[in-house]
């Protein structure tokens, strides 16, 4: 399941001096890794805020149970008061921790509504989770391909254990990215931290999510659901780059994938599936008429609309419908 | 005195007392045990996971990781359900509901004996899902498709099963708690007059009847999806993975307050016995029992912040789920008021007591952190999470376990526990434990996923230390087992009521250890003044 010819290792050596920034966790880091995209600076930003407020609630609790263990020992006070309740002050309590939820509330739903709107996209980039890899496609322009884990005794200098992907997902800096996300066999998450995107890729499903890199840099991400033997060895490299340089990538990943169409896809669904002569319109716009193509895999993103759509199993694995069903 | 020598009548002897057992003291015995036995298989599993994170790489589970992944799932399921729930729920619920309300049995006293033995052989099959096949890889969640088309093998369907025996077990006791508890009360022992504990293990028994079946329903779909050829999570038959997820929160939420509302019982009478005053605001602590329980069900979705739900079902569960901090702050706040003004003996269960309630708070908070969907981005699935359920469950349950079990195992045995050894063991926990688990939430934050055999070598260092706290856990659990040899080998014998004039509930009344047969006759209880537990006429 390699990307055809390595090309990815080549274009980290062509790209390399963009790079002035670094997704990734540090040693003994103990916070949130810093934001790269406008979604995560909110994060970041919220969960400083929240971060505070909870710091308060701990000390706050701690403090007053120190004190009651000093002030009301047995030694230091023999005899125990008798009252036990306090209406006023039970209403403090019940009514200041609602103020403090809303203040918390409030920027949350914020958080939440800004997340959700996905600015008009430059960019779509189609993800699918395997087991265990990752597939990407970038449909309008016409790239796809697999990345795979680079193991440990393949690493070039500076690359992280765990972390590094034969092949980066290239994106320009500050292009709006619409991520498409969904799985072929059981759940995956799609996780990249310093870039706030965490989705997960749902069999059946077609998931959404968006990203803007602010800075050049390499953004490493993780498959975050487990998803059976080798769900460590998912890992995910973001590459951003300037327009320019992204434009070089697009030519150079398409010359590679041009000579061999069998980019090492699996087939998603048989060809046969598909029924040219009730439906015209995909005999012409897809040129895979019998008789003049042998079938096989469909280019993948060569711009026409395939129904079903990948993200179905072949019918050959189709279970048996209930009754009903 | 005849009350006196019917408290031994119809005793079975030998195995006849323990297998045939109707006896709501000896079946909580049995739970307890089996609590026991599985915690330590438990405890012995997660040492293994640290041993396996100890260091990046792989260290000895060298391209074994579906095992880690089994070591995983089993942790999570042995825990929650053969564990906590034993302890808390078929153990000092069995022992003391019947006693703190005055009743001489549980209602249903064959039904009992059926409900812990479900739950023993549910532990079998349990343990024979692991060595079958592969085993379980899936996570104590057994999300599908991983759970489906991802296990071929009858590991799978083994766990299922365990996990039907203990929801049919956990259903039945539950079932016999409610009848127990709104039937057998003593005269004058009215609702609002219950002790905490006893509401909690109403309200806990309410959760499981309402959850479990959602639970039940959902592992049965599992089971015809993986051997009958059903598609209900199998999106190319029309089903959806996501549903069951749905399905699976529905009844997971409410059972992580299942856990902890015995917890919380046990918390409110260990406080008022060692402050030597009656629980601050009983009404508004059962009050916020009753909120907690009801909000439960209300927030599940929570768990699935990152599946692709619309902005509104995220808004929305995000909003509840912050909600449930007023109640849980309530009975922090009205534990701290109990102490406040009290008569403090810092005797070893107010120390597992004490620890609960600021363990459980720091885990509260970082919980409100988690409940804001837009955050999901960046600790969904990551050791963030595992810090916050350790740090309710693995501090708040377990303190609250262990806090039960100093405060009764007097009344259960007659003989007193060792207390400096009582000390010991709650220090060692409480570093052990900490270090285990707080610097997992620098691991999540700086991204760590969960369920992961081996990570990033950035993370080496807090897991370096966090396996280093496991190392002091294990020397915890060796000094509980000395504790319980000391506690079985002890020639003293302990009173009634060890306490003094804290203990006011009615478990304090008859002799330790507790006769066989206790409350053949009704005790008296006036209508007023109140009980001793109560500070006033409520």
């Amino acid at each position: 399941m390699r990307i055809v010819g390595g090309g990815g290792g080549i274009l980290l050596g062509v790209l390399a001096p963009g790079v002035v920034w670094a997704g990734q966790p540090l040693p003994w880091q103990i916070g949130l890794q810093p934001a790269a995209s406008p979604v995560m600076e909110d994060v970041v930003a919220l969960h400083g805020y929240v971060l505070i407020v909870i710091i308060g609630v701990a000390c706050l609790v701690m403090g007053l149970l120190g004190f009651v263990i000093w002030r009301f020992n047995a030694r230091r006070n023999p005899t125990p008061a008798t009252w036990c309740h306090h209406t006023l002050l039970e209403i403090v309590w019940t009514v200041v921790p609602v103020l403090i939820l809303t203040a918390i509330a409030v920027p949350s739903f914020r958080l939440l509504y800004r997340q959700d709107h996905i600015p008009p996209a430059d960019l779509t980039l189609k993800v699918e989770g395997h087991q265990w890899y990752w597939s990407y496609a970038y449909p309008d322009l016409g790239i796809s391909f697999d990345a795979n884990m680079v193991e440990t005794d393949q690493l070039q200098a500076g690359e992280p254990r765990l972390l590094t992907a034969d092949a980066p997902v290239v994106v320009p800096v500050g292009q709006v990215v619409r991520v498409q996300l969904t799985a072929d066999d059981v759940l995956h998450s799609w996780a990249v931290p310093a870039l706030g995107v965490r989705t997960d890729t749902v069999p059946g499903r077609l998931n959404e999510s968006w990203f803007q890199v602010k800075e050049p840099g390499l953004y490493y991400g993780f498959c975050a659901e487990l998803c059976g033997v080798r769900h460590a060895y998912m890992p995910i490299v973001v590459r951003a780059v300037p327009e320019e340089a992204f434009k070089a990538w697009v030519q150079e990943r398409k010359v590679a994938q041009n000579p061999s169409p069998q980019h090492g896809n699996p087939p998603l669904f048989e060809i046969s599936a598909l029924d040219p002569e009730s439906d015209p319109s995909l005999m012409e716009d897809c040129h895979r008429v019998k008789g003049e193509k042998p079938f096989g895999p469909p280019e993948a993103n060569d711009g026409c609309v395939y129904f079903p759509p990948p993200y179905v199993l072949p019918p050959a694995e189709a279970p048996r419908m209930m009754p009903g069903g | 005195m005849s009350a006196h020598a019917a408290e031994q009548d119809h005793r079975p002897a030998g195995w006849r007392r323990w297998l045939l057992s109707t006896n709501h003291k000896d079946i909580g015995t049995l739970y307890l045990v089996l609590s026991v036995t599985a915690g330590v298989v438990g405890a012995a599993i997660s040492f293994l996971i640290r041993a396996e994170l100890q260091q990046p790489g792989m260290q000895f589970l060298e391209n074994q990781e579906q095992f880690y992944n089994v070591l995983v799932t089993a942790h999570g399921v042995i825990m929650v359900f053969f564990v906590v729930m034993p302890a808390l729920i078929g153990g000092f619920g069995n022992w003391f509901v019947p006693l703190m309300i005055g009743a001489p049995d549980m209602a249903f006293p064959r039904l009992n004996n059926i409900s812990f033995w479900l739950l023993a052989a549910a532990l079998v099959l349990l343990v024979a899902s692991a060595n079958i096949d592969q085993g379980p890889g899936t996570g104590w969640t057994v999300y599908p498709p991983l759970s489906t088309s991802g296990h071929p093998g009858a590991g799978v369907d083994f766990a299922i099963l365990a996990l039907h025996l203990a929801g049919a077990s956990s259903v039945l006791g539950a079932i016999n708690f409610i009848t127990t508890i709104l039937n057998m009360r003593a005269p004058n022992l009215t609702m609002m007059r219950l002790p905490l504990f006893v509401w909690s293990m109403l309200l806990t028994s309410l959760l499981l009847v309402l959850a479990i079946p959602i639970l039940a329903g959902a592992l049965t779909m599992l089971l015809t999806d993986r051997n009958f050829g059903t598609t209900f999570f199998n999106p190319a038959g029309g089903g959806d993975p996501v549903f069951y997820q749905h399905l699976f929160w529905f009844f997971g939420h409410p059972e992580v307050y299942i856990m902890i509302l015995p917890a919380f019982g046990i918390v409110s009478h260990v406080v008022a016995t060692f402050s030597r005053k009656p629980i601050f605001g009983h009404k508004g602590m059962i009050y916020a029992m009753m909120a907690i329980a009801v909000i439960g069900f209300m927030v599940w979705a929570h768990h699935m912040f990152t599946v692709g739900m619309n902005v509104t079902g995220r808004v929305y569960f995000t909003a509840a789920t912050l909600v449930i901090a007023v109640p849980t702050g309530v009975k922090i706040f009205s534990w701290i008021a109990t102490l406040w003004g009290g008569s403090i003996q810092l005797r070893v269960p107010l120390l597992w007591a004490l620890g609960f309630i600021f363990l459980f708070t720091v885990g509260g908070v970082t919980g409100v952190v988690l409940a804001n969907g837009g955050l999901s981005v960046a600790l969904h699935d990551s050791y963030y999470v595992v810090a916050h359920f350790h740090y309710v469950l693995s501090l708040g349950a377990v303190f609250a376990m262990f806090a039960g079990f100093y405060y009764w195992i007097g009344k259960m045995t007659g003989r007193p526990y060792p207390e400096g050894l009582g000390r010991l063991h709650f220090w060692l926990t409480f570093i052990g434990v900490n270090l285990t688990f707080f610097p997992m939430h620098f691991m999540g934050l700086a991204g760590m996923q969960r369920r992961v055999p081996d990570y990033p070598d950035a993370f080496a260092g807090w897991n370096q230390v966090a396996s280093t706290g496991a190392w002091i856990s294990v020397a915890s659990v060796l000094v509980f087992l000395v504790v319980l040899w000391r506690i079985f080998s002890a020639r003293e014998r302990v009173a009634a009521n060890p306490w003094g004039e804290g203990a006011t509930t009615l478990e304090w009344t008859v002799p330790s250890p507790a006769p066989f047969h206790t409350f053949t006759h009704q005790p008296v209880i006036e209508a007023s003044p109140a009980p001793h537990w109560l500070n006033d006429g409520a």
